[in-house]
């Protein structure tokens, strides 16, 4: 274990994966992929560090580049800029981190840990605080364990530094920051409460970032052997294939800065003749076949092209795309009836009791 | 209505003659290396066939996919500088920095970034830096390059840093030519850029291939605008292809599906176009190609253009049979066929000699064929067949049974019989709806903004009347412009119930 070294082979499964296990969400890696492809090309090289090899008082940076994937796609990420918010955060601790890590593993932040890295040369924890992707900062691992929530240092691509000394809650953290994330053009490089090494070991999701490289190297080996590469990700990560159709219908609508909407999918090969209804709030929520509740947060809803494996977002959904929804099982943690709190249908809204599509499954 | 459409594919250059009563005439020629060989012989060929019943031409529209070979085989494109306005902002992916190598190497002619550009809301992200400009503008005028791609942060929602910087290159280096992101319209800025470099790259070869269609319609004795189809299903007039070549990437799909519809009245049907080289299966809905979802390349750069949703299949009538085991293709004659196949008095064995010999067209000389193996015959006939009934299901997503309209030179491998298709339709000038679809086209205007603070039905109005207005400026008669698309996104993460509304609308031509 302890330190190795994250080969150039892997940045790009770790795209593949990332977005995949954004459920829907996250925003696209490719900017972030582009950047990290980039500095190894400039001669970089990133450590990933196993959170069992983090000493108890070691320091640890959860990053993320926060704000919405549309400004993204304009405001392009920068590695020096997301690397910012961490300085900010040593001088204000006066303490140097021993690691950094991502908050969400699910879409383009899987890779802000390592464009902080190959900046810094601060190694990379492989470990995140969600497992997937989920809209707010009460949503993670770290929430549902209590720990505490502040300071957050956020910068802006201009001379514009913000620290949140302190917030009475992780929902009041999230409302303060995102308030000042709207503010700078709803986007923001920031470096969340700084975690011990014993807090990372004990509350995070840890090895998401060698599964999110995993399941991208599974989705790319089998495209180019032509095999079906979804079938290779069920196998390879013990999920569910829940449904093969195309879209029919597609409804959306922005309401309290969510994504909202609904997607129909009609049966197409085995599911012929049956539909089902996908609910998303950024990330995929709920999904009901003939009417019944059958998936929902926080096991995975994953979205995939039914030829390319490539991750489907809510935000790309179309008319007309053939898609097959796959259920992968979620980080234990957030299956607890306290993890259920923070992201269980009930903190989305649904009136439903959480059941696993894994339950009463064979182990 | 008189119109000249021509289809300049990558085997055969088609000209049709269509008027309010249907096409009228019809030729067929090869596809000459230079292109405007072709394109001179189709019209003088058509001008002979129509003789007297010509008439006065209204217009000509031309699909050709000169500038997308031309993009795909790195040929005729010239050194570009690139000019991005929005540091501090996205400086560590610098422009052409997910092109191909080759490709890089072959076009970029220097990579300037300055300060400016504009949040999401219209916001100025920082001051415009004009002093960096004018310094820009006068290294340019100062070196060898001539061609100059312009992007600045969200111009498609304000174009001021654009439209500045246009104006002070033109003060400094007035024969530079200078292509504006915003004009290429779509949020993000890679894609937007990279639409914009490939488009000023083209702009050399673009005036020439235009002037060379001018002048073979000339010579031919046609004198009428000349409009280039785009991969909307529109056209352009040839002023602002000669401007934007870019729109004209991959319309011959476009082009041979909204032909397929006109000449069979059909608007929900599933589309196999059999050229030399490949099979095209698509989806009409409502008369139009249904849409690809993913990011388009072209050339191996990521673009913002959309295109049909199409499977393509190595499979045509210039593709090459093994007999010995059984292959066909992927290798093609290509535009080498009425050289190369057995019918042709060549010395290869293509999908058209199968064709022949099993009695499914009527094509050059049979005598060559006659002695071909009938089993061989047999199953390379059942081999395609199955080919093509595999696509067709692959891209059909409605459960209910479809008809299909089987176009393209290479109709005739089409089979009789395909599960969940209601029947195989069949249309004389099937072999050139190409040049068809390119005939009916019609003006498009297009705007993907986004709206603030304002409520679903205003933005959405707000969106269609700008859109309205590019149709009108594209040349569109006011009274006949409908819309075809329209999406709303609402927006995450942003204030204000903001909204990113695109709304696609065409009209006749005025």
């Amino acid at each position: 274990m302890g330190l190795r070294t994250f080969d150039r082979e892997d940045i790009e499964p770790l795209a593949v994966g990332a977005w995949i296990l954004g459920t829907g969400g996250g925003g696209s890696p490719y900017f972030s992929y582009l950047n990290l492809r980039r500095l190894y090309e400039q001669g970089a090289s990133v450590q990933v560090l196993d959170p069992a090899d983090l000493a108890d008082d070691d320091l640890v940076a959860v990053v993320s580049n926060q704000g919405a994937p549309l400004v993204g796609q304009e405001r392009l990420s920068d590695p020096d800029f997301a690397a910012k918010p961490v300085r900010m955060m040593e001088d204000y601790l006066g303490r140097k981190f021993r690691a950094v890590m991502s908050v969400e593993i699910g879409g383009g932040n899987a890779f802000q840990p390592f464009l902080v890295a190959a900046v810094t040369g601060l190694p990379v924890v492989d470990a995140d605080a969600m497992g997937r992707a989920f809209p707010e900062a009460q949503m993670t691992s770290f929430a549902i364990h209590d720990l505490s929530m502040f300071p957050l240092t956020l910068a802006d691509i201009r001379d514009n530094e913000v620290i949140v000394t302190r917030a009475a809650s992780w929902k009041w953290m999230e409302r303060i920051s995102r308030k000042v994330c709207t503010e700078v053009g709803s986007i923001a490089a920031t470096c969340k409460a700084p975690r011990r090494g014993r807090e990372v070991k004990d509350c995070a999701i840890l090895h998401s970032v060698t599964k999110a490289v995993s399941i991208g190297k599974v989705v790319l080996a089998a495209r180019s052997r032509h095999e079906d590469p979804v079938a290779a990700v069920l196998e390879a990560e013990g999920g569910r294939l829940i449904f093969k159709g195309k879209i029919v219908d597609l409804e959306r609508r922005a309401t309290g800065g969510f994504l909202r909407g609904e997607a129909r999918v009609e049966g197409l090969d085995d599911h012929r003749g049956r539909s089902l209804r996908l609910a998303f709030q950024n990330e995929f929520a709920v999904g009901w076949v003939d009417g019944e509740p059958r998936i929902m947060t926080p096991d995975l809803i994953c979205v995939l092209d039914s030829v390319s494996g490539e991750a489907v977002g809510t935000e790309t959904l179309r008319y007309g795309q053939r898609v097959t929804v796959i259920v992968l099982p979620a980080p234990p943690v957030l299956l607890t009836p306290k993890g259920l709190e923070h992201v269980g249908p009930r903190a989305f809204g649904y009136d439903l009791d959480f059941r696993s599509v894994f339950e009463g499954a064979a182990q | 209505m008189r119109r000249i459409g021509i289809d300049v594919g990558g085997t055969n250059t088609d000209a049709v003659l269509v008027t309010e009563s249907g096409v009228v005439q019809a030729v067929k020629t090869p596809t000459t290396e230079d292109v405007t060989g072709g394109v001179l012989k189709a019209l003088q060929d058509l001008v002979a066939a129509a003789g007297e019943g010509l008439g006065r031409i209204d217009a000509v529209m031309l699909g050709t996919t000169h500038f997308t070979n031309a993009v795909v085989q790195r040929r005729g494109l010239v050194k570009t500088a690139a000019l991005r306005i929005g540091l501090p902002a996205s400086a560590a992916l610098p422009p052409f920095v997910d092109w191909p190598r080759d490709l890089a190497a072959r076009v970029d002619g220097g990579v300037y970034m300055i300060e400016g550009g504009h949040e999401y809301d219209g916001r100025p992200l920082v001051p415009f830096d004009r002093g960096a400009m004018r310094d820009v503008a006068k290294r340019i005028a100062d070196s060898e390059v001539r061609a100059v791609g312009l992007a600045a942060i969200f111009s498609p929602l304000n174009a001021a840093c654009e439209s500045e910087a246009a104006e002070i290159l033109r003060e400094e280096a007035p024969d530079v030519v200078v292509t504006q992101s915003h004009d290429l319209g779509r949020i993000g800025l890679l894609e937007r850029e990279n639409a914009t470099l490939l488009n000023a790259c083209l702009s050399d070869l673009a005036g020439r291939t235009t002037r060379a269609f001018k002048e073979a319609m000339h010579d031919s004795g046609i004198e009428a605008p000349l409009y280039l189809t785009q991969n909307d299903g529109t056209v352009m007039r040839a002023e602002f292809a000669e401007a934007f070549p870019v729109y004209s990437f991959a319309s011959g799909p476009t082009n041979s599906m909204r032909g397929a519809a006109y000449l069979t009245g059909l608007d929900e049907a599933m589309v196999a176009d059999v050229g030399g080289t490949t099979t095209d299966v698509g989806h009409l809905r409502r008369g139009f190609p249904r849409e690809a979802n993913s990011a388009v390349e072209i050339g191996g750069v990521r673009t913002l253009f959309r295109m049909p949703d199409l499977l393509s299949i190595g499979l045509g009538g210039g593709t090459l049979v093994e007999p010995e085991p059984l292959a066909i293709g992927p290798q093609s004659t290509g535009y080498r066929l009425q050289e190369d196949a057995l019918v042709f008095g060549g010395g290869r064995l293509t999908m058209t000699d199968i064709a022949v010999a099993a009695g499914l067209a009527q094509i050059g000389d049979p005598a060559p064929v006659a002695r071909l193996d009938r089993a061989l015959v047999a199953a390379a006939v059942a081999r395609s067949a199955e080919m093509v009934a595999e696509a067709v299901d692959r891209m059909k997503v409605d459960a209910m049974p479809l008809p299909l309209i089987a176009v393209g030179g290479g109709a005739f491998l089409v089979p009789e019989r395909i599960d969940g298709i209601s029947k195989v339709v069949r249309v004389e000038h099937q072999a050139v709806a190409n040049a068809v679809g390119a005939a009916i086209a019609q003006v498009s205007g297009e705007v993907d903004q986004i709206f603030s603070e304002t409520s679903r039905e205003a933005a959405l109005d707000a969106a269609r009347r700008l859109a309205e207005d590019r149709a009108l400026r594209a040349g569109a008669d006011a009274a006949s412009l409908s819309t075809v698309e329209v999406e709303d996104l609402p927006i995450a993460y942003l204030p204000g119930h903001s909204l990113r509304v695109r709304v696609r609308v065409v009209g006749d031509i005025a």
